[in-house]
Order: C-alpha cells, then sequence, then structure tokens
C-alpha cells in the first residue's frame, strides 16, 4: 500500500532524510523508530504529501504522491506530530470538519462520527470545546479525525505520546486491532511499543535506515540474545566460571552477582541456541549446583538500538 | 432600504466560480466547508465581535463627529465612504493577521494539506469566510443609508455603487493580509506588514502624495503610481460609476495576493 523509493529531503545545507526505501503492505504494522532527531517526522511528512521530497518517490495505493496528490491522500488517515487540532472548535465540530473534507455528507458523515467516538471513548466531550480538554483528549480527537474515514493506509506519528499507561495501552491495542486490515506505519521512542504492536520495525539514524526486520530478527541482534543466565543457591562464581569456559557452547563467561551467585554465559559465535542451557544443565548436575534460576535471554530492543544509532553527542563529536 | 444587505453576498461568492469549474461540485463543497469551518472560529472567538462594534462605532464616530455628516447638509454618504479606506488600513489586517499565521503556529496547517484538497480550495475558502466577515459588518451600518434617505433625496445609485467599492477595497486589503499571514507564524508581524504594504496601496494615489510626485516628476509616472493605489480606484466608484476597470483592478489585486499566498504555503512546505 505505501512504497517509498530512495527519499531524500534537504533543508538547506542540513540532510534530514537520505535515501530511505521501504514498502508496506496490507495487514502490516511497521514500526518507526530513531533517535531525536533522524528523519522520522520528516519522512512520514512526505509520505503524507506535506512536504515535497528533493528526490524520491512516494506511492501509496499505486497512486505518485506528487503527481496525483488527492486519490492518494484519500487513502491515508494522518496523525501529525503533536496532534494539533482547532482550538476554538467542539469535539463534534472538528471530527465533522474531518468528515466533510473527506467527502462525507449527511448520514454517512453521522455513522462516521458515531463509529470513531466509540473507538476513542469521547462520548463525555463530544460537545466541549477542544481548548478546554485534557491533552489525551486532544490526543484522541485528533487521532478519531485519522481514522474518521475507515483508510487503508494510516500514518500515526508519536500516538502514545503524552498520553499515560492506561491510554498507551489501549492505543497500542487500538493499532494492532486496525493493523490486521490496514497498512500502518508509526512513529515512537518507546522500544516496548514496538514489540507490542508491530509486525516490522525500522530503525533510523540520520536520515538512513540502519535495521529493518521484525521485532524477533531485531532482538536476535542484540549480544546478549541467545546468552543464558544461572543463578544458584551457594558456591563460589570463581568455580562456576571455571566450569562454564570448558563447555563447548560457551564464548565467555560474565560474574553479575557474587551473593547469590549469578554467571552470564554468552553464546559462541554461530553457536545453537538452546544448546548453551542443555550443556549448563548437565554440567550442573554432574557438579550437583543447587540452581535457583537459569534462564535464555530475548536480546532487548534498547541494546540493538542504542547499538546501531549512535546518540546525539558523539554524532557532533564525529562531525 | 436594505440594498447594501443584498448586495454583498452576490459580490462575495463571485471568486467562487473559478475553482469549480477546475474542481467541479466536490472542489466548491470543500472551499464551502473550509469556508464554514473559519466563520465559525471568527464568531466562536471574539474577533468578530469586536471587529463588527468597532467599525460600527468609529464610522459612526468619523461620519457623524469628525466630517460632519448633518452640518454639511448634503443627501449622500460621502463623508461616510472617505474614511473606509483608513479604517480598514487598521481593521481588515485584525481580521486577516490569523487566517494562515494561526494554522501554522497551532501545527494545524499539516492537517489541513494532507486533506485531499488541493492549497487553492483552502486559501479561497478561507479567504471568502473572512470577506463575509468584512461585508456582514459593512452590511450592518445600513442605518446610515435609511438615514440620508429620511432626511433628503439622495442618488441610491451612487450609494450601491459606494458600498461596492468599500466591499471591493476591503477584499483588496484582506487578500494583502492573507498574503502576509502566510509568511509567518507570529501574528503582530503578520499584522505589521500588512498594514504597511495596505498603507502603501493608499499612499501612492493619495492626493497629498500625488501632488507632491507631480512637482518633480513626470505625468506619466505619476499616473501610473497612481494606478497602483485602490485610492484612485475607489474615489472613481464613489463617483457611482462602476468601471470595468476599477473592478478589474480590484480583483486583480486579490487574485495577485492569494496566488502569492499559494506560492509562500507551498515554499514554506517546501523547506
Amino acid at each position: 500500500m505505501i512504497e517509498v523509493r530512495n527519499l531524500k529531503k534537504s533543508f538547506g545545507a542540513k540532510t534530514a532524510v537520505n535515501g530511505v526505501s521501504f514498502k508496506v503492505e496490507m495487514g502490516e504494522v511497521l514500526g518507526f523508530l530513531g533517535p531525536n532527531g533522524a528523519g522520522k517526522s520528516t519522512t512520514m511528512r512526505m509520505i503524507t504529501g506535506f512536504i515535497p521530497p528533493s528526490d524520491g518517490e512516494v506511492f501509496v495505493g499505486g497512486f505518485n504522491m506528487l503527481d496525483n496528490p488527492i486519490p492518494a491522500k484519500r487513502l491515508i488517515g494522518y496523525l501529525p506530530e503533536n496532534a494539533p487540532s482547532y482550538a476554538d472548535m467542539t469535539v463534534l465540530g472538528f471530527l465533522g470538519f474531518a468528515a466533510e473534507l473527506r467527502g462525507m455528507r449527511g448520514e454517512a458523515k453521522k455513522r462516521a462520527i458515531d463509529r470513531v467516538v466509540e473507538m476513542c471513548f469521547l462520548e463525555s466531550v463530544l460537545h466541549q470545546s477542544i481548548e478546554t480538554l485534557s491533552k489525551g483528549y486532544r490526543h484522541r480527537t485528533c487521532f478519531a479525525q485519522s481514522i474518521i474515514h475507515d483508510p487503508a493506509v494510516l500514518v500515526l506519528d508519536e500516538p502514545t505520546d503524552g498520553l499515560d499507561p492506561n491510554q498507551k495501552h489501549e492505543v497500542r491495542t487500538l493499532i494492532k486491532k486496525m493493523g490486521r486490515t490496514k497498512a500502518i506505519v508509526f512513529s515512537t521512542h518507546i522500544l516496548e511499543e514496538v514489540e507490542a504492536a508491530c509486525s516490522r520495525a525500522i530503525i533510523i539514524d540520520r536520515g538512513q535506515i540502519v535495521a529493518n526486520g521484525t521485532p524477533e530478527e531485531l532482538k536476535q541482534r542484540s549480544e546478549h540474545a541467545g546468552a543464558v543466565t544461572v543463578r544458584l543457591l551457594d558456591g563460589s562464581s570463581a568455580a562456576v566460571t571455571h566450569k562454564l569456559d570448558q563447555l563447548p557452547a560457551v564464548g565467555k563467561c560474565t560474574v553479575l552477582s557474587e551473593a547469590p551467585v549469578t554467571v552470564r554465559a554468552y553464546l559462541k559465535k554461530n553457536g545453537a541456541r538452546g544448546e548453551l542451557a542443555r550443556e549448563i544443565g548437565e554440567v550442573a548436575a554432574t557438579e550437583g549446583w543447587r540452581i535457583e534460576e537459569l534462564h535464555t535471554e530475548e536480546g532487548r530492543l534498547d541494546d540493538v538500538f542504542r547499538a546501531i544509532t549512535r546518540p546525539e553527542t558523539k554524532q557532533e563529536e564525529a562531525a | 432600504m436594505t440594498d447594501a444587505t443584498v448586495d454583498s453576498p452576490a459580490v462575495v461568492t463571485t471568486p467562487a466560480v473559478r475553482p469549480e469549474k477546475e474542481g467541479g461540485a466536490s472542489a466548491l463543497r470543500h472551499i464551502l466547508t473550509i469556508a464554514k469551518r473559519e466563520i465559525t472560529g471568527y464568531f466562536a472567538s471574539p474577533v468578530a465581535y469586536v471587529f463588527i462594534v468597532i467599525f460600527l462605532l468609529l464610522t459612526g464616530f468619523f461620519a457623524f463627529m469628525v466630517s460632519g455628516f448633518f452640518e454639511r447638509g448634503q443627501a449622500n454618504l460621502l463623508a461616510f465612504f472617505a474614511w473606509h479606506p483608513w479604517l480598514y488600513l487598521f481593521l481588515v489586517p485584525a481580521v486577516g493577521m490569523r487566517m494562515w499565521s494561526e494554522e501554522r503556529r497551532l501545527g494545524t496547517i499539516e492537517l489541513l494539506l494532507t486533506m485531499p484538497i488541493t492549497p487553492w480550495q483552502a486559501i479561497v475558502g478561507k479567504f471568502l469566510a473572512s470577506w463575509l466577515v468584512l461585508a456582514l459588518a459593512l452590511a450592518l451600518t445600513f442605518p446610515i443609508v435609511l438615514t440620508v434617505n429620511y432626511l433628503g433625496r439622495p442618488d441610491n445609485g451612487v450609494i450601491l455603487a459606494s458600498y461596492a467599492g468599500s466591499l471591493l477595497l476591503s477584499g483588496a486589503y484582506l487578500s494583502v493580509s492573507a498574503m502576509t499571514s502566510a509568511m509567518t507564524r507570529n501574528q503582530v508581524v503578520s499584522f505589521i506588514v500588512s498594514v504597511v504594504l495596505c498603507l502603501f496601496l493608499i499612499l501612492a494615489g493619495w492626493p497629498p502624495i500625488t501632488n507632491m510626485l507631480s512637482q518633480w516628476a513626470s505625468a506619466w509616472f505619476v499616473e501610473t503610481i497612481a494606478a497602483f493605489s485602490v485610492m484612485t480606484h475607489f474615489e472613481s466608484i464613489q463617483k457611482g460609476v462602476i468601471d470595468s476597470r476599477d473592478v478589474l483592478f480590484f480583483f486583480s489585486v486579490i487574485g495577485f495576493c492569494l496566488f502569492t499566498t499559494s506560492v509562500i504555503i507551498r515554499a514554506h512546505r517546501a523547506g
């Protein structure tokens, strides 16, 4: 549904987006990750046709956003960063305005408003002026606007920003549910959100894609992925490390704590997952270790994220 | 009696015909949707009410107290209309300054321009809505028409033409304000730049300025400068003759400024 080819955008001398290409099919939820200023919002603004790219192409539902913007924009629902809305309007007036611009009139408009009001829990504030609402309600009002025409493509720029944990959970559930029948792109800083709602994630840094895969694939890139942590009721860490180092599947061991003895064994390069836990289990049985806990690490997205995106300060030093 | 009231909407709807040809009925619907929202916005905030009340107070004050409407003993509204270019100079930019700068400040411009509408539809819709507010304020000055008809036998054709001229003048100023408000997210900057540009449009043909210019410049130069002035065209309409050249002038100013607005908005998006 969305195809982005070699997208570039420069503001003066500064390159915000530098050659980004990806595709999002129907039924996919793509998480867009990256540090602040990585080019996430700029990319989304180009997808939705708000700003024209300096180079490259955007296709939405087969329509080129530059040559044929109106049919392309009809397919898209967009929640811009900070969820802007007309402060002087009521929630009902604002949603009616959005519905009318989407070509809905009369009964169709009424039904569309009823639907999103129910989905976004806006009944209680329907006749209130938007400026009197709390941030959470304002955010949901703008979100409601983006899905009012039940779009095939949904572009959400930080949809959970500024919401409380309950609201975050609701929005995530909603995204996941809608993702089955739509093509969704959403950006976020919160890595657990990607695991909770995305079928695929892209990490973007300094305007370029540095990783693209399912959340599971990305987690595999973590150095902790496949490592086994073992915690014993007694024994000494030196003796345990000594034994573990001799195992064929172990690459290296680190002591996490002395009392109780906790050791993490890392898998050798190209070692098979599962091998490590089995070998440690066997050695524990022969040595008579009393195991309190033994588990295989999944790898964490934030490790991967930190490893492949350099923080702002380091970028400046490099520049 | 209520000639001005009847006249205003007819003039206002004329520019809407052009985009209809381009994009059909849906284009017109989008323009009306945007205009409706904009008018709701004006009346939800104090802007429209303050403008209308101040406009009526000031036109009344200048016509009766300063120009001496009664003391003149003439059955015409020259004392009333003569002040319009100067009142509009400050009041119209006050109405127009928020048109685009507010959208930029709130970020709603991002919503508006990612809707399946063309920027032109948004520009025209917003402009028409603000113009309608100005037209409403102008229409509410009808008691002065009643007064002059009660007291004497004025030429109502001239009065009608003057109302049309005043409306066109406010439209020209408003288009300048639309343009300056697209330049900045700061409403104060938008207001000041707009006042200065409108002042230029007045002064270029104001007799004290043209007289000063004619002392050293050749006649054709003075006339060229004066031709750019709203005063030249406004005063010509006030004589009761609606010359197509004067009407064309005002619509050219409106067309040019709205076109420039679209260029500014596109440039702003392109970064």
